[in-house]
């Protein structure tokens, strides 16, 4: 999302400008900081005064973020973060607005905000630090853990299907999708700038490492072992390559995505699927390498901007429908409005 | 109704003066009832009675048509004295078929005038209001009592627009018309209001326009044309108050009211609902005022509306949402967040008959203790409750004040009987209406220090600071304040003093309301009704009526009742007997005895409805007997 900072210039803030006065708590080795590192360190390159910026949380390990950070913030109730900041945009569309939530608060108690707010497209950047646990709460399983996940409310494995959040997200008609994960910083940074950029809700999904209750999660995507074969780094405009050495790419034949070894059968770089993140029927095939198998093969993980497209915010809808009325009929005054259009007369 | 005047007019008809006339217009749901009650309404109210009206309707859209699921009813009181109710019963009965008589005969005055559309009460709908096979009422004797017209009412409709081109769906629609003809040419009232609504209404139908005032005229020519009507009735107008007037429902009230809130406090409104019967028409009205700067958010869920509200009373506007009890329900969490975020916003409950969905359209006031106590934790919250449909306006104007003055959410209660009931309102004017300034914080209030959100001022209110102001960022949240800084505070003795706090500051405002004075009769005497909200017509009916047969009763009427005013105690404690009725088994009730330990007496009704005047008054002459 962009802000247009109208007032006077002011010396660039720092990182440390940002941090409030409040000790952070999370358990020692919890993801969770480092997004807070990120988003710290890139807010000062976003030009906004810290008294424009609100940051509004639900419920949840990651709902304490907004304690850390020195801008407006709520720590609200679980779920309804996405209501609460609508509220807040539409009344005064010049904040820069943040919610940060967690798996649960987003996708199971605040499942209906977020679909919602996804299609209302109101300017606000939603982070959600998915770990696939409840953490707060010690431990069971989140709508996003895998099925057959064993935790205190499943000894014997869950047996529902987890969330895909992106296609959750492009299913609602969200107009910004990008995933990133706490293990890479340059990454993260680069995806908190472009949600910034983007002019309507961006959902953020952030990969974040439990170490109490879910640890390790994510380690296929962020260790160097296997990092490589099992995520791809999407870029607008270019191929989709990777595996060790970028040796591998995805092509589509028609619908189906395909992965071809480059260097091998004379596969060339220049037969593969380009990324185009405005494409949306693309973007609702990137977001199903998640856990589909395409002819009994899986796919890497996409991270990046699966999708953006720029269409009208709700606050400019609201805002755009009371200015074209007031220039088209005027305000009325308040003796008009308690009078009424039929009256009469006791003499 | 009391005749006073009778003259012989020239073409063999009499012409009765009346002091006041009850009407109920019954019909199935598509029969256009509720139309025809309004536009009899506006005349009336045109023509300087007062008045006040009871729309009842099915919970359903179409439910079975001809079945008495499906009857929809109008019922107006008109007068030439003050009208506070709609009427116990009814003068005249229109039904317009036989499930409309079945289930509305009852409340008919005996010797009442019955209009009956004769084709409504053929074997098939005679079957579907579910009279015994060969049953017809309009036959056999069992309405000998009443005065009965027996019209074809569909038949002449058809007759009539015969030539009019229309199909036979169309035509049949218009006998609502012949219907209000007639009974304006019964209550001597003219036909003009409502020929020039019919234009407006269908400026781009001209044809059925036409129709509907050939049939509207042709109502009326039957009146004046055939001999069965020998009686016309007659109601001067009302010695209301000099000025000018406006019919107005709760619903609308509320809403104008909120818009009048915002522009005496200077903020910004907004308002977040989902559509719930009966509160839904809060939303509908004030969606038109968006030359007013007023934004209205449909919401995806109850939740959703009043965390959108709160957020908006965050971000520095006057966040509202308006909903009814099980929508209340699910409001309770976020109702504890704002109670804590100590910030204002507006709940209006328009109260309908429940648990669960209960009786959607039909009006009780159960939801009194949800109010005062449906909350998680210690969290008191101001609650005022509005007693007449115009009454909404100043009630919310009250509410807005409150909230923003002591930083709090407070609940307003109406209910589905004032709100969809209306009245003549004879309207401020924008410059008797009192602004006040709301002191947003643009300072420190910790000079040298860190800002402190929860430092509070002589209300024990806390600072509103609007995000963007510059220097005084800060975080607030569910989580219990540590008093004065606002930090996140699990200490044991700082819960207790914020709770303790918390509750003083909602008792404080007792401070800054009027206190509580009879409505009707003296402060001291034999029995006191004391009551809230919207049962206040017919209490102040009956009481005056008993005043003036001489008994020594007087009636208390609460908007504030948390906190309760200062003096209502020893108030109270200057009668002998304390009678509270109310449409629940006993809420106010509850809290009288418990706050100041006397020995009140309850009256409850939960029939969906209102009480009669008579159902009071047997109630008081019972207990001074």
């Amino acid at each position: 999302m962009t802000t247009i900072a109208e007032k006077e210039p002011a010396p660039k803030l720092t990182a440390k400008d940002f941090a409030s006065n409040q000790e952070v708590k999370w358990c020692p080795g919890c993801g969770d900081y480092s997004i807070l590192k990120q988003v710290q360190t890139v807010f000062p390159d976003f030009g906004v005064p810290k008294e424009d910026i609100v940051f509004i949380s639900g419920i949840g390990c990651a709902a304490r973020f907004t304690y850390y950070m020195d801008t407006y913030g709520m720590h609200s109730i679980h779920g309804r973060a996405a209501a609460i900041a609508s509220g807040v945009k539409a009344l005064n569309p010049d904040l820069s607005v943040w919610i940060v939530s967690g798996d649960g608060d987003a996708f199971s108690i605040g499942g209906n905000h977020f679909i919602h707010l996804m299609r209302k497209n109101f300017d606000v950047n939603y982070l959600v630090f998915n770990n696939q646990i409840y953490g707060l709460t010690k431990g069971q399983y989140s709508p996003t853990s895998e099925k057959g996940k064993v935790a205190k409310s499943t000894p014997y494995g869950s047996v529902e299907e987890p969330f895909n959040p992106s296609e959750l997200a492009l299913g609602a008609k969200s107009s910004f999708v990008a995933r990133s994960l706490d293990r890479d910083p340059k990454h993260m940074q680069m995806v908190l700038k472009r949600a910034n950029e983007h002019k309507g809700t961006s959902f953020v999904e952030i990969y974040q490492n439990c170490p109490v209750f879910n640890d390790g999660t994510f380690f296929a995507y962020s260790e160097k072992e296997t990092k490589q074969e099992q995520s791809i780094y999407l870029e607008h405009g270019k191929p989709l390559v990777f595996g060790a050495g970028a040796d591998k790419g995805i092509k589509l034949d028609g619908t189906n995505p395909v992965i071809v070894h480059l260097n091998e059968n004379g596969n060339s770089v220049n037969d593969l699927w380009i990324h185009d993140e405005h494409d949306k029927t693309k973007a609702h095939i990137i977001a199903s390498f998640f856990d589909t198998h395409y002819n009994g093969v899986s796919f890497p993980r996409p991270f990046g901007v699966i999708y953006s497209e720029d269409r009208p915010t709700c606050e400019d809808g609201i805002r755009l429908q009371i200015e074209d009325l007031i220039a088209r009929k005027g305000t009325p005054s308040l003796d008009k409005i308690l009078s009424g259009e039929k009256t009469w007369t006791i003499l | 109704m009391e005749s006073t005047l009778e003259q012989k007019l020239g073409h063999e008809t009499t012409l009765v003066e009346a002091d006041s006339i009850v009407i109920r217009f019954s019909g199935d749901s598509g029969d256009g009832m509720q139309l025809t009650g309004s536009q009899f309404t506006d005349t009336a109210a045109f023509l300087g009675n007062d008045l006040s009206t009871f729309p009842e309707f099915p919970a359903e859209i179409r439910a079975p048509i001809g079945t008495t699921a499906g009857v929809s009813g109008f019922q107006v009181n008109f007068g030439s004295k003050e009208i506070f109710t709609p009427g116990d019963e009814y003068d005249v009965l229109v039904a317009m078929n036989a499930a409309a008589l079945k289930v509305d005969i009852a409340r008919l005055k005996k010797g009442g005038i019955i209009i009956t559309n004769t084709a409504g009460f053929d074997k098939k709908n005679l079957s579907l209001a579910g009279y015994p096979d060969g049953a017809n009422p309009l036959e056999d004797g069992s309405l000998d009592n009443y005065t009965v017209h027996k019209i074809d009412v569909t038949r002449f409709t058809k007759e009539c627009l015969s030539a009019s081109g229309l199909g036979m769906k169309e035509i049949e629609r218009s006998k609502n018309m012949f219907v209000l003809g007639l009974l304006f040419w019964m209550f001597d009232e003219p036909m003009d209001y409502t020929i020039n609504f019919i234009k407006e209404k269908f400026t781009k139908k001209p044809e059925i326009a036409d129709a509907n005032i050939q049939t509207l005229k042709a109502g009326w020519n039957y009146g004046d044309n055939t001999e069965i009507f020998t009686t016309r009735y007659k109601v001067s107008p009302a010695n209301l108050p000099k000025g000018v007037y406006r019919n107005i429902s709760g619903n609308h009230a509320t809403a104008i009211g909120l818009v009048a809130a915002a522009e005496l406090s200077g903020l910004p409104l907004f308002l977040g609902s989902y559509p719930i019967t009966p509160a839904s028409d809060v939303l509908h009205e004030l969606s038109k005022y968006k030359t007013s700067n007023v934004k209205t958010f449909q919401a995806e869920d109850e939740i959703a509306a009043v965390c959108a509200a709160i957020g908006a009373s965050y971000a520095g506007g006057l966040g509202v949402t308006t909903t009814s009890g099980p929508g209340m329900a699910l409001k309770t969490e976020a109702i504890g967040l704002a109670t804590i975020l100590e910030i204002p916003l507006i709940i209006v409950n328009v109260q309908r008959g429940g648990p669960s969905t209960g009786l959607p359209t039909k009006t009780e006031q159960s939801d009194l203790m949800q109010a005062m106590y449906g909350r998680h934790g210690e969290g008191p919250l101001p609650v005022i409750a509005a007693c007449s449909p115009s009454d909404c306006f100043n009630t919310v104007v009250e509410a807005a004040r409150i909230a923003v003055e002591h930083m709090t959410p407070i609940i307003v209660l109406t209910d589905g009987y004032i709100a969809n009931g209306t009245e003549p309102w004879r309207f401020p004017a924008a410059a008797d209406l009192k602004h006040y300034k709301v002191n947003f914080v643009t300072e420190n209030n910790n000079p040298g220090g860190t800002f402190m959100p929860y430092k509070r001022d002589e209300k024990l209110s806390r600072p509103w600071v609007k995000p963007g102001t510059k220097e005084l960022m800060h975080r607030i949240g569910g989580l219990e304040r540590q008093n004065e800084t606002g930090n996140v505070s699990y200490d044991a003795k700082n819960h207790e003093t914020m709770t303790r706090i918390r509750a003083e500051k909602i008792q404080k405002i007792a401070d800054y309301i009027p206190l509580v004075k009879p409505d009707s009769g003296k402060d001291t005497g034999k029995l006191v009704v004391l009551a809230w909200g919207s049962t206040s017509g017919s209490i102040k009916t009956a009481v005056r009526e008993l005043i003036a047969e001489g008994y020594d009763v007087a009636h208390v009427h609460l908007r504030h009742i948390n906190p309760f005013p200062k003096n209502l105690g020893e108030l109270l404690s200057g009668y002998d007997n304390i009678l509270i009725p109310e449409m629940n088994c006993g809420q106010l009730l509850q809290l009288i005895r418990a706050k100041y330990l006397l020995p009140a007496i309850g009256l409850s009704k939960v029939q969906g409805l209102p009480f009669t005047t008579s159902e009071l008054k047997n109630k008081i002459l019972e207990i001074l007997k």
